[in-house]
């Protein structure tokens, strides 16, 4: 460790959708890395510490190094020939970087796609249909006294959402912390969260829907049969109790996760609990919440939202945004083999996808840009290393609950941002769409710059 | 693009210069309007063309977080009216809550440009400044809502009315908004922290806060004051959409006394009868208290039938009206400071109430003695889409339509207000104040909403046409600082806008006495709130009076 | 002898941690291929803690190693792995018209595989 050293009050970590704003970071700055996280979870601290300026080449063509400049060629030459080329991923880099690729497939006419239809999707598919009563964290800290925690293994995918936002903290109302909530978990099998849980329903696999829509039943007076229990391994006087301190608490939440949306029902889960939470209003306050993945995914809906309408799976073939789950999904694109070209950004779906998918994404040319070399990057046509953002590179980020923060960077990265790629990129599809379309000289560099102004 | 441009035989329509019609040339160089021009600017035609400055709309829903949770609800209204691109515009979706590029680009459409977000809680500031900066062509500020704060409903609590002055002062600045924004005031607590109960009563005091709306009302209208803000405290009042409200309404502009205060969506506070029940349209009284009090001004919050989305941050408010829709239903709380509830909803001709609530805002416009003072606005998406602007217009300009509409709906919502026996028509003079000088004059927007020397040049040319809604929906050109952006009906160029705002003066050391406060009861750190600069982009500050 | 089980793709903390670090890593692989059997089951299937077990369905089939967990924690019939490329091997590419396979509660065979 150098003499060199750099303190970063309130940077925050991206690593999973707690977006935590209080980090402290030490970085040596001789070194260019982050020896210290302080405030960090252990995934944060992995984050922090692993992130750190790698040798790889800032730039190849089929796994050869070549300039950046040559890469965006490639890369935009690539992308307007394609018929049905895809934008996938998005959710691990800033806002700002967002906003290019929703421009760049605006453009070529492609569909754009986050990790969020294979994550909370179905909750957002779900939201379309019921809407959704919700909050901002700070709300659970300072008046939730009934917290539920539905389908997630927190303790080991976002360890602070216990510790920071919703059952240790004191709040304005809470003002014992945890002595004055009550925790409970729904799961499947316990996990290393069910000790924080003074309440802990081992539900049957696959039997969320049948649970909540027992729950809602409950909840509205009807009558329910005891062999619920049998249906879902939950006693009726275990739901009965449980009813009676959802219609009796202060402020109710309820998180939820992929327990939900990845199982069997996927947006019924979702939607069953969302409508759960709904019908509780009638006799307190209630409201839930998508615990969301990564850093940024909650960032791309937004994005994607305001510019197209619609929050995923979004195709521009028309000319116009089309949103159709199923149809633009990128599981379904690559699996059904329609798309004929991909831009994928801060994700590794051919580590991660069904084996359909991943089949194709060999076929097909892949331009990737990414921070650390994946399974993806590695079959990709063109290849980009980019720098990592809130470490190397600030950025606006939202967190799961909708806040948005600006990130503080510790180190610079040699390697260019995603942002300055997918401008540049841009910039040249729509040089040469306008090309094709005709529109070339005086008035088709006017065009550009017009785009530009966005 | 040339700089320099002439327009001429073009009829202008300049209120706030006293020019009714008259023939002239309008000059514009560099993105001003100016004396004259050399000869070889490039001219326009504007031969048997009405001339206004571009529209302005001072309350609207176009961006930030409740805005676009509204947009991802509804799918299906975007899939309806798909916004195709252009080789130099961006491609979005329409409906009730457009998408940002959309919205711009719609906004210049019909001839707007300016238009200010009605509300936005401090926490989102950025999302709002981000979507603004995709929101394209025109300049756009917002209001930041700060009426259910609980930190500056502690120092009023406690007294401390100073250090409130120099908090809101921050809040206003850190934010880049455009002035204070109250929303039913006093109802966030009862709403979070007391199983969804709501304020019914001005002066009653919270439980936690012990503070009434009223106290809190005039706290706000005193300091906004002092800061001497370009634009005065904008209220939405309590007891929206309730029988009776219009007591209210009355009661929240007399607490002003004759300091300035500006009513949103004031048709929503114009109702007579008994709470739940008997409503009819108090719409001369509250018009009769406007044209007496020079020191209020008000947007009128038209209802316009068919489509309509519901964004608030009265949030009692949304989950009621759910109770009737029976539909989705978004309720967002945002910690310490609002909160907001989301609800699609549809205005029918037949249904009795909303067919009162239709012509009250009507009343409203007819019964105005000073257009400088009662400005159209439909409370986009509220009260329907800023897209019926122009139908809108034609009600106002035009009797005979005006009763053909009357005779379609509910008529015993008819026989509870006095609409049948209005004959008022507006003139284009009226409708320019209205639309554009008044907004401009109670924003305090010294250079928008005239077409004198020094303005900038926003410029609206509509073909003159006796059907005015035609007229209205489709102008023939329209400039944004100086740049053409629609030319004979087409999109040709294209331009960012600005965002205005304040940076009132405050007593830095406020910020330490906030900290301590976000310590314990925030989720995010003090020094990550505060929006820095570089979210502004393009940008103008916009004086307060005293600088 | 197989047994079909249900397979549950989930996060763990190491899976975090080890992602980090890099995905074509030792430490990445050796995480998402360490598959979690109630011990009762695994007495049936004659298996100990790191032996091979070979998980298949309908769609594709993965060798990974196997670590025993008490039956309070992990009820006989479950398998809990973190998510990563063997897992993805089992994976259905149907969505339904969600855009989201069904990523948890796969339907699997599970057997020993010889030394």
């Amino acid at each position: 460790m150098s003499e060199n050293i750099r303190t970063v009050k309130n940077a925050t970590c991206t690593f999973c959708g707690c977006v935590c704003d209080d980090m402290e970071l030490t970085v040596d700055m001789d070194e260019k890395r982050i020896t210290k996280a302080k405030n960090a979870c252990i995934l944060g601290r992995a984050w922090f510490a692993e992130h750190v300026i790698e040798n790889h080449p800032a730039a190849m063509i089929d796994g050869k190094e070549v300039s950046i400049e040559a890469a965006i060629e490639e890369a935009a030459q690539t992308l307007v020939k394609a018929k049905f080329p895809i934008t996938y991923g998005l959710s691990d880099t800033t806002c700002e970087a967002q906003r290019q690729a929703v421009a760049i497939t605006d453009i070529i006419h492609g569909t754009i796609d986050t990790t969020t239809s294979v994550c909370h999707g179905p909750s957002g598919l779900a939201f379309q249909g019921i809407g959704e009563s919700t909050m901002t964290l700070g709300e659970v800290k300072n008046r939730a006294d009934l917290v539920i925690f539905w389908g997630g293994n927190p303790a080991e995918s976002h360890p602070r959402i216990f510790t920071r936002y919703a059952v240790t903290p004191k709040g304005m109302y809470i003002p014992n912390g945890k002595k004055d909530r009550t925790v409970v978990l729904v799961d499947v099998r316990k996990t290393p969260s069910t000790p924080v849980a003074d309440i802990f329903l081992q539900v049957k696999p696959g039997k969320d829907f049948e649970l909540l829509w027992a729950l809602r039943a409950l909840v509205k007076g009807r009558r329910i049969d005891p062999d619920i229990e049998e249906i879902t391994g939950i006693s009726l006087a275990t739901l009965t109790d449980l009813v009676d301190k959802m219609k009796n608490c202060r402020y109710g939440v309820l998180f939820f996760g992929m327990g939900l949306t990845m199982t069997r029902g996927r947006h019924f889960n979702s939607g069953a609990l969302l409508a759960l939470a709904t019908d509780l209003n009638e006799f307190t306050h209630f409201v839930a919440k998508p615990v969301r993945g990564h850093g940024n995914v909650t960032g791309a809906d937004n994005v994607v939202s305001w510019q197209t309408g619609y929050p995923f799976g979004v195709n521009f073939s028309l000319g116009y945004p089309r949103f159709n789950p199923g149809e633009f999904t990128t599981a379904d694109t690559l699996s059904r083999g329609d798309a004929d070209a991909a831009l994928i950004i801060a994700s590794d779906p051919a580590s991660n996808f069904s084996k359909a998918a991943i089949d194709h994404l060999h076929k097909i040319p892949v331009i990737t840009l990414d921070t650390k070399q994946t399974i993806t990057s590695k079959l990709s046509h063109v290849a980009f290393s980019t720098a990592t953002y809130g470490i190397n590179t600030s950025g606006t980020v939202y967190r799961m609950d909708d806040v948005p923060i600006t990130l503080r960077p510790a180190f610079d990265s040699p390697f260019p941002t995603d942002e300055e790629i997918l401008t540049k990129i841009k910039k040249r599809v729509h040089e040469l769409v306008l090309a094709k379309r005709g529109s070339s000289g005086a008035r088709g560099e006017a065009k550009v710059a017009s785009i530009q102004s966005l | 693009m040339a700089s320099m441009l002439r327009i001429v035989n073009g009829r202008i329509y300049d209120p706030a210069n006293g020019i009714d019609g008259e023939v002239r040339d309008i000059c514009i160089e560099n993105g001003k309007i100016v004396d004259t021009v050399a000869a070889e600017a490039v001219r326009i035609d504007a031969q048997s063309m009405a001339i206004m400055p571009g529209g302005i709309d001072i309350h609207c829903h176009i961006a930030g977080p409740k805005v676009n949770l509204a947009r991802k609800l509804q799918p299906e209204d975007h899939r309806r009216d798909p916004h195709p691109g252009t080789d130099y515009t961006r491609s979005g979706s329409g409906g009730t809550v457009p998408s940002t590029f959309a919205t711009g680009y719609r906004y210049a459409t019909l001839g707007y440009t300016t238009a200010m977000e009605a509300a936005v809680t401090p926490i989102g500031a950025r999302h709002t400044l981000e979507e603004l900066h995709d929101t394209p062509v025109i300049d756009k500020g917002f209001y930041v809502l700060l009426g259910n704060n609980i930190f500056l409903q502690n120092l009023l609590k406690e007294g401390r009315q100073e250090e409130f002055r120099h908090a809101v002062a921050w809040w206003i600045d850190s934010t880049k908004a455009y002035t204070a924004k109250l929303v039913n005031p006093g109802g966030d607590e009862p709403w979070k922290g007391n199983r969804n109960a709501n304020v019914t009563d001005i002066d009653e005091k919270g439980s936690t806060t012990n503070l009434s709306p009223r106290q809190v009302i005039e706290a706000f209208i005193k300091t906004v004051n002092d800061l001497g803000l370009p634009h005065p405290v904008h209220i939405h009042c309590n007891n929206l959409g309730h029988s009776g409200n219009y007591k209210t309404t009355l009661e929240t502009m007399k607490t002003a006394g004759d300091l300035r205060l500006h009513l949103a969506h004031i048709q929503f506070h114009s109702y007579g009868g008994e709470p739940g029940r008997n409503p009819d349209s108090k719409a001369t009284e509250i018009a009769d208290y406007i044209n007496s009090h020079p020191n209020i001004t008000c947007d009128v919050g038209q209802v316009m039938f068919g489509k309509a989305t519901i964004m608030t941050a009265d949030a009692p408010l949304a989950y009621l009206l759910r109770g009737f829709t029976k539909g989705k239903w978004v309720n967002a709380d945002t910690e310490c400071e609002s909160g907001c509830g989301i609800v699609p909803f549809s205005y029918q001709e037949h249904v009795f109430i909303h067919a009162l609530q239709w012509a009250i805002g009507l009343e409203l416009f007819l019964l105005s003695n000073d257009p400088w003072r009662i400005m159209l606005s439909t409370d986009h998406p509220n009260g329907g889409s800023f897209m019926s602007y122009p139908k809108l217009i034609r009600l106002l300009m035009d009797k005979t339509f005006r009763k053909e509409e009357i005779a379609k709906v509910n008529q015993k919502a008819m026989d509870k207000c006095h609409l049948r026996e209005l004959d008022r028509e507006y003139t284009l003079n009226e409708i320019a104040i209205i639309s554009r000088a008044a907004p401009a004059r109670a924003l305090g927007l010294k250079n928008k909403g005239h077409l004198g020397t020094g303005a900038d040049a926003d410029i609206t040319i509509y073909d003159d046409q006796a059907d005015r809604e035609l007229m209205f929906s489709a102008p023939r050109y329209v400039i944004k600082s100086g740049k053409m952006i629609i030319e004979n009906h087409e999109f040709i160029g294209d331009h960012t806008g600005r965002i205005l705002h304040v940076e009132p003066k405050y007593d830095l050391q406020i910020a330490e006495k906030v900290r301590p406060f976000f310590e314990d009861y925030y989720s995010i750190e003090f020094d990550n709130y505060a929006v820095d600069d570089h979210y502004l982009h393009d940008h103008e500050i916009i004086p307060t009076l005293k600088q | 002898m197989a047994i079909s089980m249900i397979l549950i793709p989930a996060r763990s903390s190491k899976q975090g941690t080890s992602l980090n670090k890099g995905k074509l890593k030792e430490e990445y692989m050796e995480v998402t291929s360490t598959v979690e059997m109630n011990q009762d089951d695994m007495a049936i299937l004659e298996l100990n803690d790191g032996d091979q077990v070979k998980l298949s369905n309908n769609i594709g089939s993965t060798v990974v190693r196997c670590k025993g967990r008490k039956p309070e924690d992990l009820p006989a019939g479950m398998l809990f792995i973190a998510y990563g490329p063997p897992s993805s091997q089992l994976m259905a590419s149907d969505t339904a018209g969600t855009g989201m396979p069904l990523s948890k509660h796969m339907q699997v065979l599970v057997e020993k595989v010889a030394a």
